[in-house]
């Protein structure tokens, strides 16, 4: 199992939570956070005249779980629809992931957890 | 000369005393006009509502999302220290006889209000209603310093500033050029308070804005405004309430009233483009928060002219103002570095100083003004005399009065007060609880 973050351009991130609900995945958790990375000059917006230096810039972070062999598809779609081409367009990270507990029935420990879960959810699908 | 006399009267006891400035045409006898007392009343609404909550908004929308509080309550808290303070002395000052003293300061007459009874009149509307409306002047007036000092001032500073410099720049000037002293004589031109209102508080931010030293992070790490949307919603209040400030300024419900609308609202809506276009010339993208703050210029720099000019003059006003407000703002800020944090200065100060001298040559009757009795330069040299006369006098009283409060009350917040915010630092709220 594996958790995968990925930030990015906060006004891609429709297009890639879109795409992602067409594979089968067990949830997507966002948050709104403002961050640097590697580019070379800060942004700098103007108001009235006045410069005011951005040290920060605007992203979306996006999170999931799942299994290892959902991994690569996974960031595949996530770049394809992230990516704006150019500098700061954001990073994905691949982190292992420990366990899982949900808290309605509170079971846990459970490796196939998300493989069951996906399963059940796509079954419950109307075709 | 008549002309000027025939918007700003003050009280009966000034009226009796003044032979000099006795109305000769207009007001025969003083009577009431309800048309008059009507028009005052509404504009005396308006005026406030330019305080509250018009510059409150306008001014809280520019700050950090940590400091809003603390702008709308400086505001809020001038309102009514500048309220009280009229009644018991600063109107009596500002608008009764001084006796000897009247060149340059009111008398104590009308000490809350004790010569003021239901049916007193001041010209054609009760001088209560007189009262009023001039209260709502003399409430803005401090209360748009309170854009300089913003993120960092302890409130009790802006407690007892605002209240004293009331009395002691405020209340002079309003006396010397509205209230029949040395500047009347002299033939001043203020039709609604280019120098009584923009200039001396104008002059007075920047006085204070020294003293108190800059914002961390100033000038470029500052973040930026947190709701430029409040800022509209105010400065649109600004706009609307300024029909009431200038119009009303006539005291009258006539066509000296009509005409300062029209130049009020043609100046402001000049202006609002000349910076938009600047803006869209210099940075690629027209702003808002840019537009709104060449509406405010323009309404400032027509604010001595209105009553005295017709729309030519307006819509250069507009042109002026916005231009000489747009370059000193980047002077002050980027050049002399004085961190006047919402640009006191340089949209009020710089536009009211910029119409009382263009009223000058623009309330001359060939280019619509009401007519100029000894020609422009005679006029001009007036106006600047009165201009100089109007920033010496704020800034040396300012300085004195920031230097004995700052040695006494305090001047500064503490330095992790500034950084956590003064909402939550010195009021013990916060504006956003999402």
């Amino acid at each position: 199992m594996k958790v995968i973050v990925a930030i990015v351009k906060r006004h891609r991130v429709d297009d890639v939570i879109d795409e992602l609900r067409k594979v089968p995945i067990l949830g997507i958790t966002t948050w709104e956070v403002l961050g640097f990375g590697a580019e070379p000059k800060e942004d700098v917006e103007i108001y009235r005249g006045h410069e005011y230096r951005l040290r920060l810039k605007p992203m979306e972070l996006i999170m999931t779980a799942v299994t290892d062999d959902m991994v690569d598809n996974i960031m595949q779609t996530i770049r394809d629809y992230g990516n704006t081409g150019e500098i700061s367009a954001g990073k994905i990270f691949v982190l292992d992931l420990v366990d899982i507990m949900r808290i309605r029935t509170g079971e846990s420990g459970m490796a196939g957890l998300l493989v069951s879960e996906i399963e059940l959810d796509q079954s419950q699908k109307p075709n | 000369m008549n002309v000027k006399f025939k918007f700003k009267h003050w009280s009966l006891v000034a009226l009796a005393a003044s032979v000099l400035f006795l109305p000769q045409a207009g007001f025969a006898a003083d009577e009431l006009n309800s048309g008059d007392t009507a028009w005052l009343i509404v504009a005396t609404a308006l005026v406030l509502m330019m305080s509250l909550p018009g510059l409150a908004l306008f001014y809280g929308g520019l700050v950090r999302s940590v400091n809003v509080i603390s702008v709308l309550m400086h505001v809020y808290a001038i309102a009514c220290i500048s309220s009280l303070i009229w009644l018991f002395l600063g109107y009596s000052l500002a608008f009764s006889d001084g006796g000897a003293l009247n060149a340059v300061i009111g008398g104590f007459d009308n000490v809350f209000l004790a010569s003021v009874t239901f049916d007193t009149l001041s010209g054609s509307i009760p001088e209560s209603v007189f009262f009023m409306f001039q209260m709502t002047f003399a409430i803005i007036t401090p209360a748009l310093i309170a854009g300089a000092y913003v993120e960092r001032i302890k409130f009790v500073h802006v407690v007892w500033f605002s209240g004293i410099w009331l009395l002691v720049v405020y209340v002079p000037v309003t006396h010397w050029i509205w209230g029949g002293g040395f500047l009347a004589d002299l033939g001043v031109f203020d039709f609604a308070g280019g120098l009584v209102v923009h200039a001396t508080a104008g002059v007075s931010s920047l006085v204070i804005v020294a003293l108190l030293g800059k914002r961390r992070k100033f000038p470029h790490d500052l973040p930026p405004p947190h709701n430029p949307g409040l800022t509209v919603i105010g400065a649109s209040l600004l706009w609307v309430g300024w029909f009431g400030f200038n119009a009303g300024s006539a005291l009258v419900s006539d066509g000296s009233a009509g005409m300062a609308m029209l130049v009020t609202h043609i100046s402001a809506a000049t202006a609002s483009l000349v910076w938009l276009f600047i803006e869209w010339w210099k940075f690629k993208k027209p702003s808002l928060i840019g537009t709104v703050t060449g509406t405010i210029a323009g309404l400032a720099t027509v604010t001595p002219a209105s009553g005295f000019i017709g729309p030519i003059g307006g819509f250069v006003c507009g042109l002026v103002g916005g231009v000489l407000c747009y370059l000193a703002v980047v002077l002050i800020r980027e050049k002399i570095k004085l961190d006047d944090s919402l640009d006191v200065f340089a949209v009020h100060g710089v536009g009211g100083i910029a119409g009382t001298l263009l009223v000058a040559v623009f309330a001359s009757a060939s280019l619509g003004g009401v007519g100029l009795e000894d020609g422009i330069l005679a006029q001009f040299i007036r106006q600047i005399s009165g201009t100089v006369i109007v920033i010496v006098w704020s800034a040396i009283i300012s300085v004195i009065l920031v230097l004995a409060l700052r040695a006494t009350v305090g001047l500064r917040e503490s330095a992790r007060a500034e950084a956590e915010g003064l909402d939550y630092a010195v009021h013990g709220e916060r504006s956003y609880n999402l």
